[in-house]
């Protein structure tokens, strides 16, 4: 039983730290850049992909045993496009200032590499708390760097965050237009690698 | 009739420069990332990318406004234009082996690599928003093709000489990448306002 418990904690970090879709795996990019110029919407984009992936891998999971592997790919966009239309009506209903500018990307969660990847290599082949468990996970780590991202542009584009003023000097607006946030990502990437590349070599120096 | 064809033309300056998918909507980037590291990978991504485009663009423009409008089933449209990519992407990619097995060769990867391309789904998505017109939509497959291989092509072109420069260790790769894409899309932005439609 403890070996289990520990499995799934693992597994659930997997996600988050060391198949990070966006840092790591620089799979699902699109939103990365388009959505994370205020916090408001990073959170929300992060939110949305994390129940698509959730409900995504619990749905695969339970019918994982009555697909017919020929057509398990088309089976598994149906079930995807289901989900993101379902998250696109509510999104609709209750956040429709959100919605406004994000819906576009909303819709493409679609052709997200990630989700239909995790359906494809975990949940159709897990049952159904183990599926939970990684989409959790998968979610959380998008949602991480979603949110990371996007206050990291707020703050030092706007001098906000969710709206709300928080730094009064001249703001560096490059960083809130279209181009800065190619720049943003690359930087936060490569400050990712420059901890990892510390954190590895501490831990080989540790070892020895 | 005249002033038809500048629009159209308008359209598709708009839709390769202006709003260039790439460095102003900011998608389809995985594969932007992941293909730009050799010209010649690029250029046949490209070629397959515009064709695919302006067939689905086309066959979902018949099926959303003589389907979906008239049954009042619009909140369906992402499951039905995924299934018309995800079934287009399969039926070229075996008329290609079997009408043409060199060309499949050389593009086959790329078509698989396509139906996880989100430009692909945007295409129809966006002309659906907007309501063009059947030839207008077309325009729009058409220019959004072009705008992606030439984001392609110059990425293509400054990755393949920044493989010699000395990057600072943590940049290396990707990082690198999106600071250049960052400096290209800066300079993008110089052709807002060329056209207003």
């Amino acid at each position: 039983m403890s070996s289990s418990n520990i499995n799934l904690k693992e597994l659930f970090l997997n996600g988050i730290v060391k198949e990070n879709t966006i840092f790591k795996l620089a799979l699902s990019l699109c939103p990365s850049i388009a959505v994370t110029n205020n916090l408001k919407n990073g959170v929300f984009m992060g939110a949305a992909v994390l129940f698509v992936q959730l409900m995504v891998n619990i749905t695969i999971s339970l019918i994982r045993n009555i697909i017919q592997p020929k057509v398990r790919l088309p089976i598994f966009m149906l079930v995807i496009s289901g989900w993101v239309t379902v998250t696109q009506l509510l999104m609709a209903a209750f956040v429709p200032d959100v919605y406004s500018k994000v819906g576009l990307y909303i819709a493409l969660i679609v052709a997200f590499a990630s989700i239909l990847a995790r359906a494809e290599m975990f949940a159709s082949k897990n049952s159904i708390v183990p599926s939970m468990v990684d989409g959790l996970g998968m979610g959380i780590g998008f949602l991480f760097a979603l949110t990371v991202i996007s206050f990291f542009r707020e703050l030092v584009g706007k001098g906000s965050l969710w709206g709300y003023a928080i730094i009064n000097t001249k703001p560096l607006l490059i960083l809130i237009l279209p181009a800065g946030g190619f720049f943003a990502v690359g930087i936060l990437m490569a400050l990712f690698n420059w901890i990892n590349a510390r954190y590895a070599a501490k831990a080989a120096a540790g070892s020895h | 009739m005249s002033n038809e064809f500048i629009k159209l033309f308008e359209l598709i300056i708009s839709a390769s420069l202006i709003n260039n998918f790439v460095f102003t909507r900011f998608l389809g980037l995985c594969i932007f990332f992941g293909v730009s590291k050799k010209m010649e990978t690029a250029v046949g991504m490209s070629i397959t990318f515009t064709a695919v485009m302006m067939v689905s663009a086309a066959i979902s423009w018949v099926i959303f406004n003589h389907i979906l409008v008239p049954l009042d089933i619009t909140f369906l449209e992402i499951i039905v234009f995924i299934g018309i990519i995800a079934g287009l992407v399969q039926l070229s990619d075996t008329i290609m082996r079997k009408v043409s097995p060199g060309m499949y060769y050389k593009l086959g990867i790329y078509l698989a690599l396509i139906s996880t391309n989100c430009i692909i789904l945007a295409v129809p998505l966006i002309s659906a928003g907007e309501k063009y017109t059947f030839i207008q939509s077309l325009a729009f497959g058409l220019g959004s093709g072009i705008g992606f291989a030439i984001a392609l092509i110059i990425m293509a072109s400054i990755r393949e000489k920044l493989e010699l420069a000395d990057v600072p260790a943590p940049f290396k790769g990707l990082p690198m990448a999106f600071v250049i894409t960052g400096l290209i899309a800066l300079a993008f932005t110089g052709f807002a306002g060329l056209i207003t439609l």
